[in-house]
């Protein structure tokens, strides 16, 4: 999965360089940070191409006219539902984050590169980034104590706060942690399945196994464009639907 | 002979089991609708997608357990 050097094609193993351990943290990048950062630098060009197009008229040209599908999704279908009046503050984080982990799905789908959404960190950061959009967007429009005290529901009897305040401080915690898993589990399991499946003719060590063998992977890979799609627009749904709940605390 | 390779093979099997009943159970739900009333299955078919991406990952929480069992032995 992860690997100390990129392959490429026809020329072999291109190892990365070493770098020193700073602070106890070792600085040397890995397959999946130099793939995060060609995924990063296709996002920024894509997007600052669009940008330019919009400059000279409303009504998209060529990319941008594909990319405005998309654009019209997140914001109709993800941000104005879930956040109300609200939604332009938060637009382009969900935005970044839905072209950010599609485009990291898709890469994965192509031969010679990796999937660095699969990497538990990768998908921990993003979870993290999100946990903090919420607080803060909660704390932003709620004052910081209105927004603690407004975790608890209405009428709710006295009795009952011991148990409610811990459960929901650890509910703020374990919603983002379900988005990393989800996305991590999801993506690494479509890999996997795949391997599995190829790794079959090697196992049975027979070459008559390679037809059905491939033929499911086939099915496998196709049905992993589907789950990367879906995946991207389940995280930014639910990242959009927990700043809504923290934004707008009337249950 | 290890214990927890058997566990995970077994623990795969009851998740696969447990998410495949609920997404069906789901589906079975939304085509019933959608037949009733087929102005609304389009609206029915997102509420599907995301209803099942998050079953889903309830049955990928305990896949990830199962590799973390594997993975141990």
């Amino acid at each position: 999965m992860d690997g100390d050097g990129i392959e490429l094609p026809f020329i072999g193993t291109l190892h990365l360089p070493e770098l020193p351990t700073v602070f106890g943290i070792d600085l040397t990048p890995t397959k999946h940070i130099v793939f995060m950062w060609i995924v990063a630098l296709l996002v920024f060009i894509t997007f600052y191409f669009i940008a330019k197009g919009y400059k000279k008229s409303v009504i998209p040209k060529r990319l941008a006219n594909f990319f405005e599908v998309f654009i019209i999704f997140v914001r109709d279908e993800i941000a104005e539902p879930t956040l109300g009046k609200a939604y332009k503050t938060f637009l382009p984080f969900l935005l970044t984050m839905f072209f950010f982990i599609l485009f990291g799905n898709f890469m994965g789908l192509l031969p010679f590169s990796a999937t660095f959404t699969s990497n538990i960190a990768v998908t921990a950061t993003l979870a993290i980034i999100s946990f903090f959009m919420i607080q803060i967007g909660g704390i932003k429009h709620n004052g910081f104590f209105g927004y603690f005290k407004g975790l608890i529901p209405h009428g709710m009897p006295m009795w009952l706060l011991p148990l409610m305040i811990p459960v929901e401080i650890l509910g703020l915690f374990t919603k983002p942690f379900a988005l990393a898993i989800r996305l991590f589990a999801n993506m690494i399991a479509g890999h996997i399945v795949i391997l599995a499946l190829i790794g079959l003719i090697f196992f049975m060590a027979t070459p008559y196994v390679a037809p059905v063998s491939i033929a499911f992977a086939v099915f496998i890979y196709l049905l992993e464009i589907l789950v990367a799609l879906i995946q991207a627009y389940i995280f930014t749904m639910l990242s959009s639907l927990f700043i809504g709940m923290a934004v707008h605390q009337e249950h | 002979m290890d214990l927890a390779w058997l566990a995970a093979g077994i623990g795969a099997g009851l998740v696969v089991i447990g998410g495949g009943l609920g997404i069906g159970k789901l589906a079975s739900s939304a085509m019933d609708a959608s037949g009733r009333q087929p102005e609304a299955a389009g609206a029915i078919r997102t509420s599907m997608i995301i209803a099942a991406a998050l079953i889903e990952g309830m049955s990928f929480f305990g896949l990830v357990i199962c590799i973390l069992l594997a993975l141990k032995a």
